[in-house]
């Protein structure tokens, strides 16, 4: 068939289609796109096979990638899916990473016990932890004097510690993630000092009897905030493990499949942190709730958390 | 050997090709970010002062603080087709190594990953691992399966429209097509004898010497071109 012929045969699908990839798309078209792209690959290997000139194949070329793009942003919009992610995919990811998690939670909680029994004991203990000036501010943010509870200065308003949380407490756990490409180390060091740090802290205000203030504070987002440090630090070693131990597959590979399986993860430690910085800003620091309600709500929390949390394994296939 | 071309079948047996991009553009865009992400931080902190710096001001310019640090990067390579106002200056654009758009999940892990990258000092574990991969991946990079490649631009040059384009009479190769077509491209850049002396080799084609034969390749290479 001479060049001209076909180019006239076919012209009015490739202008139509040119034209539908002008405008963007609605709803869900990719059965049509689809079509159009196996059409259009048969096309341009025609056009190649039968030496068709240069401009053409290039067009065809191009119409082929644009079909493609479009074909696979479809893909990856559907894949956010809300109402999935929190029924199947975040809890299947939590799942899966359940040894991780097991790893992060020792590295996490053992120094914390140690640290916190060592700091209840011994007077001077905290210092070894955190210097002078720090000690002291803690000791006023749990003061049962405190109007506002956990705040440096009770002129800070609520939405200031929401914004102040937001940023301190996701960028922990985001590096404590990105610690994990260092074969791991790094997260195991930020789990490990948050952990000694968060122990001394509560070993030592518990030897300074601030428990009705600290512990009904921190029972709360503690549910949320706790759970998603973990979960990130499992995340963290999810990566430092796929370059460790690689398995049948190369290193890069590796490394490249547990990028992806993280993913859920990460979106749901932000939501979880979101969360948490939001009870800890507007709910934890009120002096005016009676600490039953605190400690009854924080218990709910955190049969909720953990409820979801142990959700995931029924969606695991085979 | 130094190739900065990419290439992955697709389904349907086509070949993508792209060029993967090294640390020079990609330090200029990321240079140009960050000078955009301190300017709307000053605008920001400038704005939240008079709503009170420990109240509603301080708190909405922590969480937009947190955003511009973290997810600048994130919400620009996912909704504005992987470039970053950086990026885009740089005509430069992050996409997956299957050469398809850039999800949000590989966004993010490749984005997060920076903090790695950065180490110890200007992003030097990042530059090293660039250097010793051929696709010039960082670590975020290889992590999320990403690439970051130039975007191709697709001018064609406006003066072919004024030559009258010519069928030739048998068909031709593909690198046959191409090599007459830069003839044409380049054409202005030799002199006239050269120009004569290399149509002549084509005279089997163009049926045509001297001056006439350089006239029928410029038209047979418009034709190649897809002018009509």
């Amino acid at each position: 068939m001479k060049q001209q012929l076909f180019e006239t045969q076919h012209q009015g699908v490739w202008q139509q289609i040119e034209e539908s990839l002008e405008k963007p798309t609605q709803g869900d078209n990719s059965k049509v796109l689809a079509e159009n792209y196996l059409l259009l690959c048969q096309h341009l290997s025609i056009a190649k096979e039968r030496l068709y000139d240069a401009a053409l194949v290039e067009r065809l070329n191009n119409l082929v990638l644009a079909l493609y793009r479009e074909l696979y942003r479809y893909r990856s919009e559907t894949r956010l899916n809300i109402y999935a992610f929190f029924k199947r995919d975040f809890p299947l990811a939590i799942y899966r990473h359940r040894y991780f998690i097991l790893v992060a939670l020792l590295v996490l909680v053992l120094p914390g016990l140690v640290a916190g029994l060592w700091t209840y004991l011994d007077e001077d203990a905290v210092y070894s932890v955190l210097d002078g000036p720090e000690v002291r501010q803690i000791e006023r943010m749990y003061d049962p004097e405190a109007r506002k509870i956990g705040r440096e200065r009770e002129a800070e308003t609520d939405v200031f510690m929401f914004g102040f949380y937001i940023k301190n407490n996701i960028s922990v756990a985001f590096r404590c993630f990105a610690g994990g490409m260092l074969i791991g180390i790094g997260t195991l060091l930020v789990l490990f000092f948050n952990g000694m740090f968060m122990g001394s802290i509560a070993g030592h205000l518990t030897r300074l009897d601030y428990v009705d203030t600290f512990y009904p504070f921190v029972v709360g987002h503690g549910s949320f905030e706790l759970t998603a440090i973990v979960f990130s630090g499992a995340a963290g070693l999810r990566l430092g493990y796929s370059i460790l131990n690689p398995g049948h597959s190369s290193r890069l590979d590796s490394l490249r499949e547990a990028g992806r399986d993280v993913v859920p993860m990460l979106y749901g430690i932000v939501l979880m942190l979101i969360i948490a910085a939001f009870l800890e800003a507007f709910w934890s620091s009120s002096s005016s709730l009676s600490i039953e309600v605190k400690y009854t709500v924080g218990a709910i929390l955190w049969a909720l958390v953990l409820l979801y949390s142990f959700s995931g394994r029924r969606h695991e296939s085979g | 050997m130094l190739d900065t071309r990419y290439r992955v079948e697709i389904p349907g047996g086509i070949n993508l090709e792209a060029q993967v991009v090294g640390p020079v553009p990609r330090f200029f865009a990321f240079a140009i970010d960050l000078g955009i992400r301190g300017i709307i931080i000053f605008v920001l902190s400038l704005l939240s002062i008079p709503l009170g710096s420990g109240g509603m001001g301080g708190g909405f310019f922590l969480i937009f603080l947190f955003v511009i640090e973290w997810l600048y990067p994130v919400l620009f390579e996912v909704f504005s087709r992987g470039q970053t106002p950086g990026k885009k200056l740089l005509k430069i654009s992050v996409i997956k190594d299957d050469l398809s758009p850039v999800t949000l999940g590989a966004s993010m892990v490749r984005n997060l990953l920076r903090t790695v990258d950065f180490l110890p000092l200007f992003y030097l574990v990042g530059l090293v691992t660039m250097l010793s991969n051929q696709r010039f991946q960082r670590l975020g990079d290889l992590a999320a399966g990403t690439l970051v490649i130039s975007v191709p631009e697709s001018a064609k040059p406006a003066a072919m429209q004024e030559i009258m384009p010519l069928a030739p009479s048998t068909s031709l190769l593909r690198p046959e097509q191409t090599s007459i077509i830069e003839f044409l491209q380049r054409s202005n850049q030799l002199s006239e004898p050269r120009q004569q002396e290399l149509a002549s080799i084509l005279e089997g084609i163009t049926h045509e010497k001297g001056d006439n034969g350089v006239e029928q390749l410029r038209r047979i290479g418009a034709w190649f071109l897809g002018v009509r």
